[in-house]
């Protein structure tokens, strides 16, 4: 699923990956430089002087060598010094008490959060009376009937099936409020976006100030937010549906000013000369244009939405992520695991359908006698109009029967056998395994070898000089602009006063990236190489990446114990799959001339990939280096919530004691982390 | 141009009649009256009661959602949320009661006797005590661990990978009631604090250290069903005395036994009918919520299933609080 690839960070920057027509410049560079084969030293004279970053590269390696040396002589300079830094605990304190006191009389609520989020309580109860009403017939018909329409009778099968599915794990009622949630919160994900992209499509001056903007909203951990929204709105569905809002909005305002700013200018000309106003060239021209990259846009609000609909049930939004958080109360994999797998499955039947219509758009019509049947009688409005009717159908037919809700003894119980397989996993291989040692072995190793000397080296390191290395790494990486921002990013962490607990972060990211690659290259470059190896991998990373992040809560502490560990583990499943489809993708685009020129010199398999296939494809390893970053570090709450302490611990005990100070600020430092972090590993950009 | 200047003019006449009727129009919207939308799809009376993330709070709640929906016919939407947004949910309405409150003077203060939006609903019948705990099998071996006294003495046997040299005293999720770390300072013990970060991950690491009988040190509580599967002992800590944890940062006494509360939203205590004096009627023991408690946590059952089950055989026990 080539599309949950861009559930990933910045869907823009992806795109353009996968577009080899758009590659970029360093892309280009590393083209010409290995066809034309140089011999080692000349390359290595042309990476130093030729190469943007080369030429910077040189003076800075001089500057770290002096500056290290300068470290070294005078140590015990470790921490942020206490005098730059700001506490803001009594201020942020006074503003959540301030809110608890107004929030029944003062007008900011009563006339404006008040109907917000009635509207928002009026519209999900709208939407699940309906669903409700249509009963188990109805829905699965409209859903079978709609897939028909846009993508053809296979996913229509596949999308009948998997509501099957939710019924027969006995979780129909929770999927059908988180369905209910999902609607209203990308109706409004995709009205917002839109508008905002709009705004950035149209001027380039409102796409610049928008950008800071919106990716902020990406970096900003999903959990930083539920704090404030929860103070304003209280636990339940209206602080869901906002906090989804913040963030499956941005990858569609992206998208959306994406492809309104790459509508094609000769279409546009003419319009033009043919005296459209601004507006007719609008709505004729331009957004007609850039309906693939908006459609792809609302793809990815639905993709972001359906993950937050699960963090949000940490909040009291109910339905199926509540049952999987509850389920973790008492310890269960198997009943956490019966309430993840309708996530997945909704997800998945979500983005092909998404996807298929995509193509759909793109693709020639074909002529209509050789539409096959079934697509040629739900062709045009009446087929829309017939698709309404035979699920209305359906529900009355269904309503009648007697089976609105899904009948209880059709159910089947997967929660034990689950169970017994964890309970089998953690018995045999937490310790005493011969050879290579138990699974916690392997865990204490990992935190006393990896974990624990890089974050004393970090936190002894002085902050100065982590500030000067991180500038220099966003100078090789970008402009002067990339630096400035990381080290910004890097000295807001030391002015809010959680230096320590980031470093202690940082290091748990690093080593987990460091992981993620290793192991993700390795799979990626096997996948790449193998048709069938990526159809058996790609159900696979498609359940590792929509699984709720939760349900891997449990089965890590079993295996790793409590600590940094088991958080390290949980973030290198969830960033593993995006890695491995983006080293897979981009292997794969490695232009099939160089690559024939090469076996007809006679290359062995290894000499193809290491000279030819990787050089060539440093855009996209780029790409998935900032993409395991990224990911890893949106796990970090998870890791606070399985010991791993830092900053996901503070932002989960903020939230679970209502104190913003605490939490609000450590959220504030992950988002700082995750802003430096992208920008020194952002792949070269266009020049 | 002319077109587009009337457009422009027509937009802004329509976002200025639409932000006055917001403003004006449609008058106050009361956030403290606002129920979940999935709540009374179909018309029925609901209750909403709100789950804390531990097995003895969702024994409470199955019970009394079972008995709720059986016996008086309503239907029941539970949420689960940590306790202190609890009682802020409680408080705007969201939820209609708290069933087991290990005491939050703070809460009380602000909610229950200055706003008032919250009643107190009188005691769950189970006391509650908060302490460090050692497994027994590892208490029988050397019987002084069982004093604060001895514990750097055994420092070194409880050191894992996370801990840092130092003992490692395990606790748990992060809403709960915690002296932990002022206590290892104060009493001055070679411990260091490592927050499993959820009741879930502690339960899972005790149980794995249990199955190799391996020494721990955990901060743990009772009533909790896990004893009846790791018998554990308490270890003594400096004599509980009224006030002496009532600064945060210089405490060095044990914790208090405290007798659960239950709390409801004002409103629904007034005119939740029957519903509401129900759960102020709903009042059982450790042993009882215990029962449940393992149904659910360790036959894996369903809560509705372990609530049924019980009700089933407990009919004297219940019976007086549906009358």
């Amino acid at each position: 699923m080539s599309t949950t690839t861009r559930t990933a960070h910045h869907p823009e920057r992806q795109a353009r990956a996968g577009q080899p027509q758009r590659q970029s410049g360093a892309a280009r560079t590393a083209h010409t430089r290995s066809a034309a084969g140089p011999s080692p030293r000349p390359r290595l004279k042309a990476l130093l002087l030729d190469h943007r970053a080369g030429r910077r590269g040189l003076p800075l390696a001089v500057a770290a060598v002096v500056l290290v040396a300068l470290a070294i002589a005078f140590p015990g300079a470790g921490s942020w010094p206490a005098a730059l830094s700001v506490d803001l605990s009594g201020p942020l304190g006074r503003a959540g008490d301030w809110i608890i006191d107004n929030r029944d009389g003062h007008p900011v609520f009563l006339y404006f959060f008040g109907h917000v989020s009635n509207a928002v309580v009026v519209c999900v109860r709208a939407v699940y009376v309906v669903l409700l009403a249509a009963g188990w017939v109805g829905v699965t018909a409209l859903a079978g009937l709609v897939a028909l329409r846009l993508a053809g009778l296979r996913l229509a099968f596949t999308c009948v099936a998997a509501f099957a599915v939710c019924g027969l794990l006995g979780m129909w009622v929770p999927t059908m409020q988180t369905l209910a949630l999902m609607v209203v919160a990308v109706a409004a994900s995709v009205a917002v976006g839109g508008l905002l992209g709009l705004a950035a499509g149209l001027s380039p001056r409102a796409g610049r100030a928008l950008r800071p903007v919106l990716d902020t909203m990406q970096v900003l951990p999903a959990f930083a937010y539920l704090l404030p929204m929860v103070l304003v709105f209280g636990i339940g569905v209206p602080a869901a549906v906002l906090a989804t809002v913040v963030y499956a909005a941005p990858p569609m305002a992206r998208l959306t000013a994406l492809g309104l700013r790459e509508a094609d200018a000769g279409v546009l000309e003419a319009s033009a000369s043919l005296g459209a106003t601004r507006r007719q060239r609008l709505l004729t021209a331009r957004l007609p244009l850039a309906r693939r990259q908006i459609l792809l846009g609302v793809n990815q609000a639905i993709m972001m939405a359906l993950s937050m609909a699960v963090i949000a049930s940490v909040i009291g939004a109910g339905g199926l992520g509540d049952r999987v958080y509850q389920a973790l109360a008492s310890v269960d994999v198997g009943a956490a695991l019966a309430a993840g797998i309708p996530i997945v499955l909704l997800a998945v039947v979500l983005d092909r359908t998404a996807d298929a219509a995509g193509a759909r758009l793109g693709a020639a019509p074909l002529p209509p006698h050789r539409q096959p049947l079934l697509r040629r009688v739900f062709e045009g409005w009446y087929g829309r109009l017939l698709t309404v009717l035979t699920a209305v159908a359906a529900a009355v037919a269904g309503r009648m029967a007697g089976t609105s809700l899904w009948p209880e003894s059709w159910t089947v119980p997967i929660a034990e056998p689950v169970n017994r397989a964890v309970g089998w996993m953690t018995d045999h291989l937490y310790s005493g395994v011969p050879v290579i040692g138990g699974t916690a072995d392997w865990a204490a190793r990992f935190t006393g070898w990896v974990l624990d000397p890089l974050r004393s080296g970090l936190q002894a390191t002085p902050w100065w000089l982590l500030l000067l290395v991180v500038g220099a790494l966003g100078l090789l990486a970008g402009t002067w602009r990339t630096a400035l921002t990381a080290v910004l990013a890097l000295a807001a962490i030391g002015v809010l006063g959680v230096w320590e607990p980031s470093l202690d972060t940082l290091s748990q990211v690093l080593a987990a990236v460091a992981v993620t690659l290793v192991l993700g290259f390795a799979i990626g470059v096997g996948a790449a190489r193998s048709g069938r190896a990526q159809r058996l991998l790609r159900p696979v990373l498609d359940v590792c990446q929509t699984m709720p992040q939760f349900v891997y809560l449990i089965p890590v502490v079993a295996l790793f114990g409590v600590g940094r560990a088991p958080a390290a583990a949980a973030a290198v499943v969830y960033a593993l799959p995006a890695v491995v489809r983006i080293t897979a993708d981009g292997l794969r685009e490695v232009s099939p001339a160089a690559l024939e020129s090469a076996r007809s010199l006679g290359a062995t398999g290894s000499q193809q990939l290491r000279q030819v296939q990787l050089p060539l494809a440093r855009p996209a390893l780029l790409l998935a280096v900032n993409q395991a970053v990224v990911l890893v570090l949106a796990v970090v709450i998870i890791g606070g919530l399985v010991g791993g302490g830092a900053l996901g611990y503070q932002v989960v005990l903020g939230l679970a004691q209502g104190d913003l100070a605490t939490g609000l600020v450590a959220g504030a430092a992950i988002v700082c982390l995750g802003l430096m972090l992208d920008r020194i590993t952002q792949p070269a950009k266009e020049s | 141009m002319n077109v587009n200047r009337r457009g422009r003019r027509r937009l802004g006449a329509f976002a200025a009649v639409t932000a006055l009727a917001l403003l004006t129009g449609c008058g106050a919207a009361d956030m403290t009256r606002q129920t979940s939308p999935y709540a009374a799809a179909e018309g029925a009376k609901t209750v909403t009661l709100s789950v804390q993330s531990w097995v003895g709070a969702q024994a409470n709640t199955a019970v009394a959602a079972y008995l709720l929906e059986h016996e008086l016919g309503y239907r029941v939407d539970t949420v689960q949320v940590d306790e202190v947004p609890a009682w802020d949910a409680l408080s705007q309405g969201r939820v209609d009661a708290i069933l087991e409150d290990w005491g939050h003077p703070e809460q009380e203060k602000r909610y229950v006797q200055d706003k008032k939006t919250i009643t107190a609903g009188g005691e769950l019948g189970v006391t509650g005590h908060i302490g460090w705990f050692v497994p027994t099998y590892f208490a029988e071996a050397h019987p002084d661990v069982t004093d604060w006294k001895n514990l750097d003495k055994y420092a070194d046997v409880l050191r894992t990978a996370e801990s840092g040299g130092k003992g490692q005293l395990l606790d748990g999720s992060p809403s709960y009631v915690t002296n932990d770390k002022a206590l290892v300072k104060n009493l001055d013990l070679d411990f260091e604090v490592v927050f499993a970060g959820s009741e879930a991950a502690q339960i899972t690491q005790i149980r794995q250290f249990a199955k190799e009988r391996k020494p721990f040190l955990t901060y743990w509580y009772k009533p909790q069903w896990l004893f009846e599967r790791v018998p554990m002992t308490e270890v003594k800590l400096p004599e509980y005395q009224e006030g002496c944890d009532a600064e945060p940062e210089r405490v060095a006494c044990a914790y208090p036994h405290t007798p659960l509360q239950k709390y409801l939203n004002t409103q629904f205590a007034e005119t939740g009918g029957e519903a509401a004096e129900f759960l102020k009627r709903f009042r059982w023991s450790v042993e009882e919520q215990n029962e449940v408690a393992l149904m659910i946590a360790e036959e894996k059952l369903p809560p509705e299933q372990a609530a049924k089950k019980w009700v089933e055989r407990n009919r004297q026990v219940w019976e007086p609080w549906v009358r």
